[in-house]
């Protein structure tokens, strides 16, 4: 008995050693392991041996099971180890084969450009308004203080549909529509679509977007206008950019500015961007004209106001670089997907 | 407004080198187009006199100079202008001179020209003698005298020595400063006023010209003219003085350098002289020879529409209603404010004049001058505005000039038709409104001296008043925050600090701006790109989308003045565009093009007509290239619409959509509280459509009305509760007829299973072997959930039943093996 033992065990150890496969290795634990296998039957006749026998070859049965197990345990994972690494081999990669493109929609630059500047707004407390493209000759012109004989109110400035209606040509309309409806005080921007008779060429286009804003509020003076003006550049165009206020006209503000911005390109000291003048010329601004505060009722010895606007297309050439307004409604996709 | 600063010395001082003095005008408000150096670029060039003049041997119109340069040895130099000859000093570009402009008559080079010794039809020449145009001036400011030939140089004036050097000896190097002058200010478009403002910025005196005459003419005006006004409506104001004894000649160079460098061409001393005025007051000036006066009258007044009259430019014009014109005895000599008539211009032989300083009224002029299109330097200038009190001031000066240069004898006593003259006016100006608007503390003295730096004549009421009386030539300066503009310019902008508003304030934005960034968001995350196009476009475009007489696409609204027919009526779809973007994104070989627009469109105001367009809103998917079908975009649809909360959209077969494939279209809708929305229109773009803009693949497109997304969409998240009870699942495959379709078999499950069907959704479709002809197989999978307990199999089994029973019943369903 003790020599069929070993034998079953030097027998099982010489087919592990050969065998590569899980199969493999189970018809062997079945085999010896088994409900029928040869160990199993050995422990199992271990009934009819006498006290004697069962006291030498019962160890010596489950040593040899014990060990077997061990075994066979150990050589499952060599193979499942020696399977997988076969699988790893088979299924290597080019790993520098191109990756599956997935291809994101772009948002329009002038779309990008007017969400970051509303963002800077609606941090400082501005609230978004809109409103209609046509509007009255009156919210275009006149409630702006815009003189009778005004050019810009031209045939060949402004679009119209007849003598009263027209497409606005600037958002300011969106001025005075504020201030047609609600009470002092307010802070309001405004961005959006934008019309005038111009024959589409490089630094031309017909249909253009600006940005409006209007506060109105006790104490606000030209200092706030400043400080307000010179945050949004900073925002814009990044910390270290200064900003130049020039007195100038505007019919709906006095006193009126243009706010020059430095160079973003070469910081100020002259380039092909600023044209050698380190300055580059981004909004006109001022203090609302009384005219134009009280339109709608509000007392304008108590409330004051500044105003600004600003060409969209102007500040997305200037920080994006392009050259012709055109290509922003031409929508080349070999465009617009740059702006991702 | 071009100011040559040697000009502007005459009135004021400039103490500063010229990149300060820009920069000190710019912040006080006197913003500049550009500052050029005039003649820098000139580069030996001297004075040469013509000793000898010689015919050339073999040409009849060139000539031979013998040119003294000052070397003491005649230059031989061979010149071809007519007007070259013997005595005269002319510009000479000696070898290795330096010409900015082009050299006889060639194109202008951007770099110049460096002369060099040659030789012109076999005889030698050794230097260049040269034209205005050679040395870089434009055509439109040389003399008229030498506009056909070389510069002759006026030698006495000057007192000009062969071999001096020309741009030293006629003092051409100086500043010219062009000022982009806003409109409120035509008070700048003159010397005077410029300097006005350069004194006010750099706090120096303001000198005004001499205008005091000796009068020793014959008599007096009324001897010669009597001037009325008929119409004083557009006449404020005649002022006319007669000068006798005109001897007309070429200006002094003075004169004319500073009207070159001012733009005007020189044309002769009585011209030039009303040219020099206008420009040093801003008052346009006329003279007129008092021989075509037809009995010695002048009289201001309207004339029918239709008159006729000829200009000074020979034009004959047909005159329109209100076109105010200057008439002798007889008939129109000028038409006022815009340009003189051809018969009473000054001619050579011209004795005695007429000088008109009038003041007519803005919009008067306007309105002629753009019906007759007809705008002049004095129409543009009246236009803008002009103080009727400067033409006494101009006129006096014209005489002035005209004793001073020895060219006639002004006669005294003017004629001054003045019937309401303006009077300065004062304006209320509180200290504390400035501060208030400025937001710095100027104290008020500082105030009186930026007012009277401006020539502002200001006086304290009390301690928070001032009374101001600006000069009357500040038409813009009528009411307190006028007054607060000039404080706050001189003051300086740059002196302010910088602050921001007090208090806080609600931020927020329109509902529809939210829901727009969202289907952004959603469209980008899918692959969608944003594109913008024109609101106005052809009304040919709704005949490229093969749409009907009738279609409602074509009620559009038309501009008054567009910019060409192509863009005459404003969209009322967006389609048309989105096909010319993919046409040319195809037509430039762009791969998978997927675009969307959110745009406005525009319908015709049914119900107040004359009243604004209704504007409302689309949004526009359209796309082409692989990997895209009717279904992705329909998915990309729902997908969107599924993060606005909107779901259960439905979509209906629509076969007689003429800009859609007929077997690949549908309309959305939504059912809600409120009835059925309809969402638009989704599909296969007509192949007609597609290869009308030239895009060679299948367009899948969909236009959706954005207003009724932006009313049903949720902008806020909500969330439920993860279930608390198991879901048990089952599959179902059916055949039906082709013809069945699969949102009436899902929404039939849908409505047999009721409340504890979660979900069911469509995975397989199948045609083909192992499918009947003529019919489809459809495989969906349903999760069965309760929110109240665990569902047992045999529950689930009960509800399964009935569904299949359903869908045996009403579509001959026939159930598969799976």
């Amino acid at each position: 008995m003790q020599e069929r033992i070993a034998e079953i065990l030097s027998e099982a150890k010489e087919r592990l050693a050969c065998a590569t496969e899980k199969k493999e290795v189970d018809d062997i634990r079945v085999a010896i392991l088994g409900k029928k296998g040869q160990l199993t039957e050995i422990l199992r006749g271990m009934g009819g041996l006498s006290k004697e026998e069962k006291k030498q070859i019962g160890p010596l049965a489950n040593k040899a099971k014990n060990e077997l197990e061990q075994l066979i345990n150990k050589k499952f994972d060599d193979v499942k180890e020696a399977a997988k690494n076969a699988q790893f081999k088979k299924e290597k990669i080019d790993v520098t084969e191109p990756g599956r493109e997935f291809r994101m929609g772009v948002k329009h630059p002038i779309t990008l450009v007017a969400e970051e500047i509303s963002k800077i707004f609606k941090d400082l407390g501005y609230e978004v308004v809109q409103g209609p493209l046509a509007d009255t000759v009156y919210r275009a012109f006149d409630g702006l203080n815009s003189p009778a004989n005004h050019p810009s109110r031209d045939l060949t400035d402004t679009f119209y549909f007849n003598e009263d209606i027209c497409l606005r040509p600037h958002t300011s309309t969106m001025q005075v529509r504020t201030l047609e409806e609600r009470e002092a005080p307010f802070r309001i921007v405004s961005l959006g679509r934008c019309f005038r008779c111009d024959t589409p060429d490089a630094t031309h286009s017909p249909i253009f977007h600006q940005c409006e804003g209007l506060i109105v509020d006790e104490g606000i003076s030209m200092t706030d206008l400043k400080g307000t003006l010179d945050l949004m550049a900073k925002q814009l165009f990044g910390p270290d950019t200064k900003t130049k206020f020039r007195p100038h006209h505007f019919p709906f503000t006095e006193p009126s500015a243009e706010m020059d911005v430095s160079c973003f390109k070469c910081g100020g000291k002259g380039c092909s961007v600023c044209k050698g003048s380190g300055w580059i010329e981004i909004l006109g601004c001022g203090e609302t004209h009384p005219n134009v505060v009280g339109l709608g009722g509000i007392d304008t010895e108590k409330y004051t106001a500044f105003a600004f606007g600003m060409g969209l297309e102007r500040i997305a050439m200037l920080k994006y670089g392009v050259d012709d307004i055109r290509l922003f409604y031409e929508n080349d996709m070999r465009f617009i997907r740059q702006f991702r | 407004m071009l100011v040559p600063i040697e000009w502007l010395k005459d009135y004021t001082n400039v103490n500063v080198d010229i990149d300060e003095f820009c920069d000190r005008m710019i912040m006080s408000g006197s913003n500049l187009e550009t500052a050029t150096h005039m003649c820098e670029d000139i580069k030996g060039v001297v004075v040469g006199k013509i000793m000898e003049k010689k015919a050339h041997p073999d040409s009849d119109h060139l000539s031979i100079c013998m040119t003294d340069v000052g070397t003491g040895r005649l230059l031989q130099i061979v010149c071809g202008a007519p007007n070259v000859r013997e005595g005269i000093c002319v510009p000479v570009a000696l070898p290795g001179a330096f010409l900015p402009g082009a050299l006889h008559g060639h194109d202008k080079s951007e770099a110049g020209v460096t002369i060099e010794e040659g030789e012109v039809k076999g005889v030698k020449s050794e230097a260049v003698i040269c034209s205005h145009n050679e040395l870089g001036f434009e055509a439109k400011i040389i003399p008229v005298r030498d506009s056909e030939g070389i510069w002759i140089l006026p030698e006495e004036e000057c007192g000009l020595k062969p071999g001096d050097d020309l741009v030293e000896a006629m003092g051409l190097a100086s500043d010219v400063i062009d000022f982009e002058i806003t409109p409120n200010r035509p008070d700048c478009l003159c010397m005077i006023g410029m300097a006005r403002e350069s004194a006010a910025t750099f706090e120096d005196e303001l000198r005004y010209p001499e205008t005091e005459t000796k009068n020793e003419g014959e008599g007096k005006c009324t001897d010669y003219i009597n001037i009325g006004i008929s119409n004083s409506e557009f006449c404020k104001r005649f002022y006319g003085r007669v000068v006798t004894d005109i001897k007309i000649e070429q200006s002094p160079w003075w004169m004319q350098k500073r009207l070159m460098y001012a733009g005007m061409r020189p044309i002769n001393n009585i011209v030039d002289l009303t040219n020099f005025v206008m420009l040093e007051y801003g008052q346009p000036l006329h003279a007129y020879d008092i021989r075509t006066i037809k009995g010695g009258k002048i009289d201001v007044d309207t004339v029918a529409a239709g008159t006729k009259f000829t200009t000074l430019d020979g034009n004959e014009r047909s005159l329109v209603e209100n076109s105010l014109m200057i008439k002798d005895a007889e008939e129109g000599i000028g038409l006022a404010g815009i340009m003189g008539g051809l018969d009473s211009e000054i001619q050579e032989d011209t004795t005695t004049i007429v000088i008109e300083g009038a003041n007519f009224d803005g919009d008067n002029i306007r309105l002629t001058s753009k019906a007759l299109g007809l705008r002049t330097e004095a129409s543009s200038r009246f236009e803008k505005g002009i103080d009727p009190n400067q033409a006494k001031d101009a006129v006096d000066r014209v005489c002035y000039l005209i004793e001073q240069l020895g060219c006639g004898k002004v006669v005294s006593e003017p004629i001054d038709v003045y019937p309401n003259p303006v009077t300065p006016w004062d304006v209320k100006v509180r200290v504390s409104r400035v501060n208030k608007i400025i937001g710095v503390d100027i104290p008020a003295q500082q105030m009186l001296d930026i007012f009277a730096d401006l020539e502002i004549k200001a006086e304290m009421q009390d301690e928070d008043t001032i009374i101001a009386t600006p000069p009357t030539v500040r038409l813009d300066l009528r009411e307190e925050i006028d007054f607060v503009e000039e404080v706050a310019r001189i003051y300086g902008y740059d002196n302010l600090p910088l602050t921001l508003p007090a208090g806080v304030a609600n931020a927020g934005e329109p509902r529809a701006e939210t829901v727009r960034g969202m289907v952004r968001d959603a469209l980008s995350a899918m692959g969608v790109t944003e594109i913008i196009t024109y609101s106005f476009t052809s009304p040919t475009d709704v005949d490229r989308m093969r749409l009907p007489e009738d279609a409602w696409e074509r009620n559009f609204v038309e501009l008054m003045n567009p910019l060409g027919e192509d863009s005459s009526v404003m969209r009322t779809i967006l389609l048309p565009q989105m096909m010319q973007t993919l046409g040319l994104n195809f037509a430039r070989s762009n791969q998978r093009v997927r675009f969307y627009e959110l745009g406005v469109v525009f319908a015709p105001n049914e119900f107040e007509p004359g009243a604004a367009p209704v504007e409302s809103e689309n949004l526009c998917i359209g796309m082409y290239g692989d990997l895209v079908d009717f279904f992705v975009i329909k998915g990309m649809v729902e997908t969107m619409l599924d993060k606005l909360g909107i779901t259960g959209v439905q979509f209906t077969a629509e076969s007689g959509h003429p800009s859609f494939h007929p077997g690949r279209c549908a309309t959305m809708s939504v059912e809600t509280e409120k009835g059925t929305v309809e969402l638009g229109v989704i599909g296969e773009v007509h192949p007609d459509i597609s290869e009308d803009y030239g895009v060679g693949m299948r367009v899948y497109a969909s236009e959706l009305f954005f207003d009724k997304i932006v009313d049903m969409a949720h902008t806020e998240i909500s969330y439920e509760p993860l279930p608390v009870y198991p879901a048990i699942g089952r599959d179902i495959a059916i055949t039906v007829d082709e013809e069945t379709l699969a949102g009436d078999i899902r929404k039939a499950i849908k409505d047999t299973a009721g409340d504890i069907l979660e979900e069911v959704k469509l995975f397989d479709v199948y045609r083909g072997e192992q499918v009947e002809k003529g019919k489809k197989s459809l495989a969906f999978s349903m999760i069965y959930r309760s929110a109240e307990k665990t569902l047992t199999d045999e529950e689930v089994d009960a509800v399964h039943e009935k569904v299949v029973l359903e869908l045996k019943s009403r579509f001959n369903a026939a159930l598969r093996e799976l």
